[in-house]
């Protein structure tokens, strides 16, 4: 018998994107790099903090999309889906004024039970995907507008909300790195996710049902129990975006939501995960993320009309996708 | 070693299947259908397309619930209501699409579902690929656990089924066409490996339309026809024609090729110096009209290449293509059909139909002009009449021309597509594996009609890879090998010809 060495194992998701994550990554330097000398004010700690913090709460629901789009589906819940974790917080700490700890719970938990409902439409009732999230997205945006009466909840009376998004950990340990918790809550849902995909049987489905679902249930495997996990779990990461926009604004904003799915989607797009499933990284969501900020932020440095930023923005998701199709040698 | 306990027992009964019936929505596809299976024998199962051998075999693998009878496992009467508890009554079945996740490792595909596992739902990689290595050793087959499946070949695809359907410690193992995409010693390993699992004690399905396999591979044979039990006979002392002739309920006969003479007959297609990357090498060669050329070849010889290269498919690098003596330049299939020119692929399900639609839709699909009016409406009655023609003429089994063409079997798909192009009257037809997965019976058909078109002054090419075929059909035979053309010959041509052609490496010379 031979002794296989576990750490050689090759994730399944590495071989497919490692070029298109490697172009990725070096579009983002080339971003970076470029940014900087256009503009003395780009490279600055401050500016740079500004962009991480600008990534977090896009980050955390491309990666909720990303497990998502690995299963072969879509999410076009995510935006609205934040939105009502946001105000899910915001009944909990104002209207009932339970502890600080209560509304993390209620954020996580309305989000991994609206990912729980979408899992069940997609798997049990057999709704594609993209109908059954655009319900849902619909459905979420409807109640958060109505539990609110369409006024922002606001987070006054409970003091320290905001620094779950804006104070510094990592300041108050090694001081002159203010890396906001933010950024520190979006690294660890990445590597949380990342670990999830690489090393557990959850993330093996994840990977299988988007390579060949039919046959997954062959196998024996029992599909529909663990889609609905999957999409519990990503809605449960967005129930985390909706914790950190809620608390970067110091309120839940019940008309806000709609179109953070799709820049969710691009980051993950961007990031070389495959729209048609069973390829993806969490490492290519977050540079993909990341690749959204510094456009974003760089374009402002320039003074670049905000108008013109969404223009560039979709352009540099046609020609990201484009690449990867060159790459692949086929149209 | 896991098969020690059943080892002697070559008498042993392990499956019964009593009258089993079958209902699909207008078709009754099994109908009191009988079969059994002994320990330590190949049992092959033989019928035309829409016989019910699939659907058979998938009501003993659990992917189907029968409507009637019942299947007793070791005497015992089971039932078994999914995949799952078929495979714990020791069921294992490769099917004839292969169903692996294209995006994880051999090792992974091989254990999914039952994936070792540490705490809190982390995977034992170590053990996983050990366990699968130790698989494979069994098999005596070389594999790398941590491979990608998705760039092994089909062959080495079919292996990893092989050591799937072993893992569950199958006694039983269904194999569905296994060699329709193999070559010659891909068949030779599988069949090797299929003797030590028998020798071991288990007992294997063999679902195959290839007569001379089963000579070399079967014990018993059981023919089904239109969903019915036929009969089951020893392999050994049962002539092929006997078989063919259960299978199909007449006799075919068999004519030899005869040549035409073409010597005035105008060149319909001239391919010259054409080239592309490594695939094709300065292919020369010129078809007239009313001719039959066949491509002999082994699998990635350029044949499909070339086809695809002709027919706009795929871009060329170099050469020229001339149709009717004029250049052409083909850059799209929808080109290729407005010069006259019909490909039917070999994966008709990929690029030659539109499931959904119905047969009619699909029969009419290219020629939509010739049966709409200006205002772009269908004349639904003519086409109706027009697919009914052909549904006759190719004897496409299905209720009526408004059938979904997902719910025909393979075979009749095919006929579609053939159809489909037949109406079109391209005037230039290329047939790539014309009759793969298709029975004995439709083959003759097809044959007929290739002869028939090629009287009406059609210029054809049939690519296949069963040499009996390309030499009943073509009245020249073109051999590539690596890209290259490496000879005419004339039809009629001795086997041993083609082969030396088809082996013809670059630098050498045919032995």
């Amino acid at each position: 018998m031979t002794a296989v060495d576990t750490t050689t194992a090759p994730r399944p998701s590495r071989r497919g994107t490692a070029h298109q994550k490697l172009l990725a990554f070096a579009s983002l330097i080339a971003l970076v790099i470029g940014f900087s000398l256009a503009s003395p004010n780009f490279f600055q700690v401050s500016n740079i903090m500004a962009i991480l913090q600008a990534t977090s709460v896009n980050g955390v629901l491309a990666i909720g999309a990303t497990l998502i789009i690995i299963t072969g589906g879509i999410d076009l819940s995510i935006g609205t889906l934040m939105t009502f974790c946001a105000v899910m917080t915001g009944v909990v700490l104002t209207w009932l004024g339970a502890p600080l700890i209560f509304g993390v719970v209620a954020a996580i938990g309305t989000g991994a039970l609206s990912g729980l409902v979408s899992g069940t439409f997609v798997a049990k009732m057999k709704i594609p995907p993209f109908i059954a999230t655009l319900g849902m997205m619909l459905i979420l945006k409807g109640l958060s507008l109505v539990v609110t009466g369409t006024r922002p909840i606001y987070f006054n009376d409970t003091p320290g909300f905001d620094l779950i998004s804006r104070g510094s950990l990592i300041g108050w340990v090694l001081p002159g790195f203010p890396v906001p918790n933010g950024v520190l809550i979006l690294f660890l849902v990445a590597g949380f996710a990342a670990w999830i995909l690489s090393r557990t049987v959850l993330g093996r489905y994840t990977f299988a049902l988007g390579s060949n679902e039919e046959a997954v249930r062959l196998s024996g495997v029992n599909a529909d129990a663990w889609k609905m996990a999957i999409y519990a779990l990503s809605g449960a990461i967005v129930g985390i975006g909706g914790l950190l926009i809620a608390s970067r604004l110091n309120s839940a904003q019940p008309a806000l939501g709609l179109g953070y799915e799709l820049e969710a989607i691009a980051a993950v797009v961007i990031g070389g995960t495959s729209l048609a499933g069973g390829r993806g990284t969490i490492l290519g969501t977050l540079i993909g993320a990341l690749i959204m900020a510094v456009l974003t932020n760089g374009l402002r440095v320039l003074s670049v009309a905000p108008e013109w930023q969404t223009v560039v923005t979709g352009g540099i998701i046609i020609v990201a996708v484009y690449a990867d199709q060159l790459r692949r040698g086929k149209t | 070693m896991r098969h020690s306990s059943l080892g002697g027992g070559a008498m042993t009964r392990l499956v019964r299947m009593e009258g089993i019936d079958k209902v699909f929505p207008g078709v009754k596809a099994l109908d009191a259908v009988d079969f059994d299976l002994l320990a330590g024998e190949v049992h092959a199962l033989m019928g035309e397309n829409g016989a019910g051998k699939s659907t058979l075999m998938k009501c003993l693998s659990g992917v189907y619930q029968p409507d009637g009878g019942r299947i007793l496992i070791d005497g015992k009467p089971v039932s078994l209501p999914t995949p799952r508890s078929a495979q714990d009554q020791g069921i294992g079945i490769i099917h004839q699409e292969l169903a692996l996740m294209r995006d994880l490792t051999v090792a992974q595909n091989i254990w999914i579902g039952r994936e070792p596992r540490k705490s809190f739902g982390r995977l034992d990689e170590a053990k996983l690929n050990a366990d699968a290595a130790a698989i494979f050793d069994g098999m005596n087959v070389k594999m790398d656990p941590r491979t990608p499946v998705s760039s092994l070949t089909i062959a080495r695809q079919q292996m990893v089924e092989i050591a799937k359907a072993l893992s569950y410690r199958s006694r039983v193992l269904i194999m569905d066409e296994p060699t329709a995409a193999l070559n010659d010693t891909e068949i030779a390993e599988l069949f090797a490996i299929i003797r030590r699992l028998r020798s071991e004690g288990v007992g294997i399905i063999y679902i195959s339309h290839k007569m001379d396999e089963i000579r070399q591979i079967s014990d018993r044979v059981t023919v089904m026809r239109d969903g019915t039990y036929v009969d089951t006979v020893a392999a050994a002392d049962t002539p092929i024609e006997r078989i063919i002739a259960m299978m199909v309920g007449r006799e075919i006969q068999h004519s030899d090729i005869a040549i035409p003479d073409l010597s005035g007959a105008e060149t319909a297609l001239e391919v010259i110096d054409v080239s592309r990357g490594a695939e094709l090498k300065n292919i020369s060669f010129d078809l007239k009209q009313g001719e039959i050329l066949g491509f002999a070849g082994l699998m990635g010889a350029g044949r499909t290449e070339l086809a695809r290269a002709i027919f706009g498919a795929e871009p060329i690098d170099r050469g020229e293509i001339r149709v009717h003596g004029k250049p052409v330049r083909i850059a799209s299939p929808s080109d290729a059909v407005r010069k006259g020119i019909g490909y039917l692929s070999e994966d008709r399900k990929q690029f030659g139909l539109a499931l959904g639609l119905d047969v009619r839709a699909n029969i009419g699909l290219p020629s939509m002009g010739r049966h709409s009016d200006r205002m772009g409406r269908i004349n639904e009655g003519k086409l109706s009449e027009v697919a009914r023609s052909y549904i006759d003429m190719l004897r496409i089994r299905t209720p009526h021309d408004a059938q979904e063409v997902r719910l025909l079997s393979g075979g009749n798909q095919q006929k579609v597509v053939i159809a489909k192009w037949l109406l079109r009257d391209c005037d230039i037809l290329i047939f790539d594996e014309p009759t793969r997965g298709i029975d004995v019976g439709a083959k003759a058909e097809i044959y007929r009609l290739l002869a028939d078109l090629a009287k009406r002054g059609k210029a054809i090419i049939v690519i296949s890879s069963e040499l009996p075929e390309v030499l009943r059909v073509s009245h020249r035979i073109a051999v590539m090998c690596e890209g290259r053309l490496t000879g005419i010959l004339p039809g009629g041509a001795r086997q041993e010809e083609i082969v030396a052609l088809a082996t013809k490496r670059e630098g050498k010379t045919a032995a």
